[in-house]
């Protein structure tokens, strides 16, 4: 479960965790559309050393690395596929391989840019910042309670994987269809208990007068500070520079840069 | 035979659940680990079916050591029923939920069926056999959860909060079940808050507090012992309040029993009607 790992919020005050949710949030944005942008390898080596300062700031170098770790084995699937059907596509194996590399570099921005979002945002931080974009209230707490539930459903699963695996379940035995189906006796309770919660949490909710009033005040009002700004530049920077890149210039493959230097 | 020596556990967050615990339980003893929340307990008993393997010191399971082996290997000597049940119903019938273990050990579909029919008969859930288990109750469930552990006839039985959610008479059945499997030389380790089961079955008792093992004993003389209890935030069982607060007229402060209560009141009341 360590893919949850990378996306549980823990309280700690950073120049990163101060930030406006709704800036970082575009920011992220603005990397995702970047690396669906460029399908090249050069690129996408930059834009995922571009992100690291952002987690040396936020102070979450392990939890960033452990939710790195767990999309691994997506990745090395990502790279798998990538690598076999673009050399059966008849290109060359250096030509493949850095296509393959590229596409598996392209998730792994992804991830982790929505890494640093989810480790440096609280729900509720993030759950104001939809309020305060005048987004209904309704779907907001929708919102921010499935991101609040995500670590909560995560200890649950491994929960169930450790009261499966004392009945004699091996996760890890069988072919490639046996191991998928391994997963079923995790996922039934999984989602069931889900539903059950949700089922108990809207009771709650209504025993507490949820939506009695129209109109809901906030304690806290977000504000626009110096690095938001700071932030907030650095994104149009970026996405310009990219935009520029991608229609004015060519991108030389790794593949060529290296035949040139020889 | 359970042996724990000198075992640390630290979970991948950093908390310390463990801090050198050391302890050998029998085979055929009954067991109740008892303490506050977050004292330990169920990480202890995680590891004597090796979900959780020790991070400093070792635990081995009838002298093999739990690093050794894998869960489902230890798993067909200690039978674990989790806390809740919802954690591991998943079947379209209680029957085929019974078999799951069964099958994952690899028994023969004749053997599987006699020992689902034995299972479901041993906890009064026959009637359920085609019903889906989330249709049941949540006492049902539990003991659906139960009876798929016992299916597969595990030498060593871990019981995390069995009574939970429980009405008192199917904690009564509960607790005969036990001594059941007691007479048949089961080792049956119970994690309980209930003082009051656990004063009415009279086991071992371990107590926890943040990690450490404060005292362990015969339940009639940890439950009435008050400065043992209060560390680890217990209140002593009813008949053991009653019998403090009749120590000044010369009762003694060691009771738990029903019956030995009665003798003792009886014989109380005899003396002075006479």
């Amino acid at each position: 479960m360590s893919v949850f790992d990378g996306l549980k919020f823990r309280r700690v005050y950073s120049p990163i965790h101060n930030l406006d949710p709704r800036i970082k949030f575009i920011y992220v944005c603005a990397i995702f559309v970047i690396a669906i942008m460029f399908g090249e390898l050069l690129p996408l080596i930059i834009l995922f050393t571009f992100q690291i300062p952002f987690v040396l700031l936020a102070g979450v170098k392990r939890e960033w690395i452990r939710s790195m770790r767990g999309a691994a084995f997506l990745a090395t699937i990502i790279f798998l596929t990538n690598f076999v059907f673009a050399y059966l596509g008849a290109r060359g194996i250096g030509q493949s391989l850095e296509n393959a590399v590229a596409m598996t570099l392209r998730f792994i921005v992804l991830i982790e840019s929505f890494s640093i979002f989810f480790l440096t945002t609280s729900p509720d931080h993030l759950g104001l910042a939809l309020e305060q974009t005048h987004v209904p209230y309704e779907f907001t707490f929708a919102f921010t309670t499935a991101v609040r539930f995500v670590p909560v459903l995560a200890e649950e699963a491994q929960t169930i994987m450790d009261a499966q695996k004392a009945r004699g379940l091996e996760l890890e035995r069988g072919n490639f269809l046996k191991r998928i189906r391994n997963y079923i006796p995790i996922l039934i309770p999984l989602i069931v208990s889900a539903i059950r919660r949700s089922l108990e949490l809207a009771e709650a909710m209504e025993s507490r007068a949820w939506g009695a009033t129209k109109k809901r005040t906030n304690l806290y009002v977000l504000k626009m500070h110096k690095g938001d700004f700071i932030l907030i530049a650095i994104t149009i920077g970026i996405l310009a520079v990219a935009i520029y890149i991608r229609l004015y210039l060519p991108i030389p493959s790794i593949n060529q840069l290296l035949a040139n230097i020889n | 035979m359970i042996e724990v020596e000198d075992v640390y556990f630290t979970y991948p967050n950093g908390i310390e659940a463990l801090k050198g615990i050391s302890l050998t339980i029998k085979n055929g003893e009954f067991v109740a680990i008892m303490g506050q929340n977050g004292a330990g307990k169920t990480t202890l008993v995680k590891h004597f079916n090796g979900l959780l393997k020790p991070t400093k010191g070792k635990v081995s399971i009838d002298g093999v050591e739990t690093t050794k082996v894998s869960v489902a290997t230890l798993a067909r000597k200690v039978g674990f029923v989790f806390q809740n049940p919802d954690h591991q119903l998943f079947s379209e019938t209680v029957e085929d939920e019974i078999a799951f273990a069964l099958k994952n050990f690899g028994f023969k579909e004749t053997v599987i069926k006699k020992r689902v029919s034995w299972a479901l008969n041993l906890l009064g859930l026959t009637k359920y056999r085609k019903t889906s288990p989330f249709m049941l109750s949540g006492g049902e469930r539990k003991r659906v959860a139960l009876a798929s552990v016992l299916a597969w006839d595990p030498k060593i039985l871990i019981l995390d909060e069995p009574t939970i959610g429980q009405d008192y008479q199917q904690k009564e059945k509960l607790r005969q079940f036990i001594l059941q499997l007691k007479a048949q030389r089961k080792t049956i380790i119970i994690v309980t808050h209930d003082v009051e089961f656990v004063a009415e079955c009279n086991p071992r008792v371990i107590l926890m507090r943040e990690g450490k093992i404060v005292a362990d004993g015969e339940a009639s003389k940890i439950l009435t012992t008050p400065e043992v209890l209060n560390q680890a935030f217990i209140v002593p069982p009813q008949i053991a309040q009653i019998f403090f607060q009749l120590s000044d007229l010369g009762f003694p402060r060691n009771i738990i029993d029903i019956y030995e209560a009665r003798e003792i009141l009886l014989k109380a009341i005899r003396r002075k009607t006479m």
